[in-house]
């Protein structure tokens, strides 16, 4: 364990835990999109920088990715820190217009317009949870970023049918902004973006069509505990 | 790509995943560019996900899923080329190999692109041809340099 200061009050630490985490653990809110604590830092979004000084040196810099030092005073709320923190906001507001919490927290921020435009705004802001959870949750590993800049998106490989999908569905949950869509339809799942559409198993006893076979197959192969025989039979409302 | 040529480029680099990028580069020069199959022979045999080698592959300049030209022209557009004119040598040869900037003629023999600086600035303008460089570059002198290039076109034909 380690001693932190952030805004002014102490707190124990472990160390190497990044910042941004022992804040949120501490009730200290920090605004974060691409951070999740279930997932590796990523460092994408940039808002939840904050200013952490360590000996003599000052830096400003995003707290997900800074680790907890013995000593460190972290300030979250300084002017420098929030007028950064807005410019990244009003930054990442045009590429996703449309999305509920990019605009609840660009309102929370005091940005009330909008002074950069995107021209091809999909709704994506590249904070990369989608291929995160896809890789280190999930482990089907079935979308990637691809190119490099302002050219970066998410994708599937080669922009076609992302063939290792399972079409959990994380990547729709994970989404800060909504632009994974999945649409159930009968006994059909399809998830436009990635160009995959899968057969659903339906449930034996209500036949609630709830679970993509590519899912069990994955679950039973490459599961940790790999689940009952049976355990796939039942949706979860009937088990 | 053979399976077997592939299987040699992987034996130099063994199956470290940090040798990946060496591999990747080895078939670019020899392929000039990365076939589908090859990659998908490799993500079958490192056994790795598609979408790691898709993402470096649209990551690293160097690299490209489409094939490019025998001849890589690059066009340096930093600066100091910029003012001495390397807009006109670049619509020169646009229009000289009938392709825009990042095309690649349809025999396959020239790939036109621009890059921001190729750190040659006392020579400006600059033309980089198969990492060769062309300098104090213009418009005039365009059409001879490309002469020089299908002239060696031909003799690999024969």
């Amino acid at each position: 364990m380690v001693n932190i200061t952030i805004d002014g009050q102490q707190f124990q630490a472990a160390e190497g835990q990044n910042v941004l985490q022992a804040a949120l653990d501490n009730g200290i809110e920090i605004p974060h999109l691409c951070y999740h604590e279930n997932l590796s830092s990523y460092g994408g979004c940039r808002l939840c920088l904050v200013e952490i000084t360590r000996g003599q040196r000052t830096t400003l810099t995003t707290s997900c990715t800074y680790p907890c030092l013995e000593g460190i005073v972290v300030r979250t709320d300084t002017p420098e820190v929030l007028k950064a923190r807005r410019l990244v906001m009003e930054l990442l507001l045009p590429l996703a217009p449309e999305a509920p919490q990019i605009q609840a927290l660009a309102r929370e921020m005091g940005i009330s317009e909008q002074r950069f435009t995107e021209e091809e705004a999909d709704n994506c802001i590249r904070c990369g949870l989608c291929t995160r959870a896809c890789t280190e949750m999930v482990g089907a590993q079935a979308i990637t970023f691809s190119g490099r800049g302002y050219r970066r998106a998410v994708e599937s490989p080669f922009g076609e049918e992302a063939v290792d999908c399972i079409g959990c569905g994380t990547c729709v949950y994970i989404c800060p902004t909504g632009c994974i869509e999945m649409l159930d339809r009968g006994t059909q799942r399809t998830l436009p973006k990635w160009k995959r559409t899968l057969e659903l198993k339906k449930c034996t006893k209500c036949g609630w069509p709830y679970i993509p076979f590519a899912q069990i197959e994955f679950a039973r192969q490459r599961g940790q505990e790999p689940p009952a025989a049976d355990w796939f039979d039942l949706c979860p409302n009937c088990r | 790509m053979e399976v077997k040529e592939i299987d040699q480029v992987m034996e130099k680099y063994g199956s470290d995943p940090a040798d990946i990028l060496g591999i990747l580069m080895d078939i670019q020069e020899k392929e000039r560019y990365l076939p589908r199959e090859t990659l998908d022979y490799l993500s079958k045999k490192l056994d790795l996900p598609m979408t790691k080698l898709y993402r470096m592959a649209t990551f690293y300049e160097a690299l490209s899923l489409k094939p490019l030209g025998r001849h890589q022209i690059h066009v340096c557009m930093g600066t100091a080329c910029h003012v001495r004119g390397a807009a006109r040598i670049l619509d020169k040869l646009e229009s000289q190999l009938s392709i825009k900037a990042g095309e690649v003629t349809p025999d396959l023999n020239f790939g036109l692109k621009t890059v921001n600086c190729v750190g040659a600035c006392a020579l400006g303008p600059v033309v980089q041809v198969d990492g060769e460089y062309h300098g104090n570059m213009s418009a005039l002198k365009v059409e001879r340099m490309l002469k020089k290039y299908s002239g060696s076109e031909n003799k690999e034909a024969e």
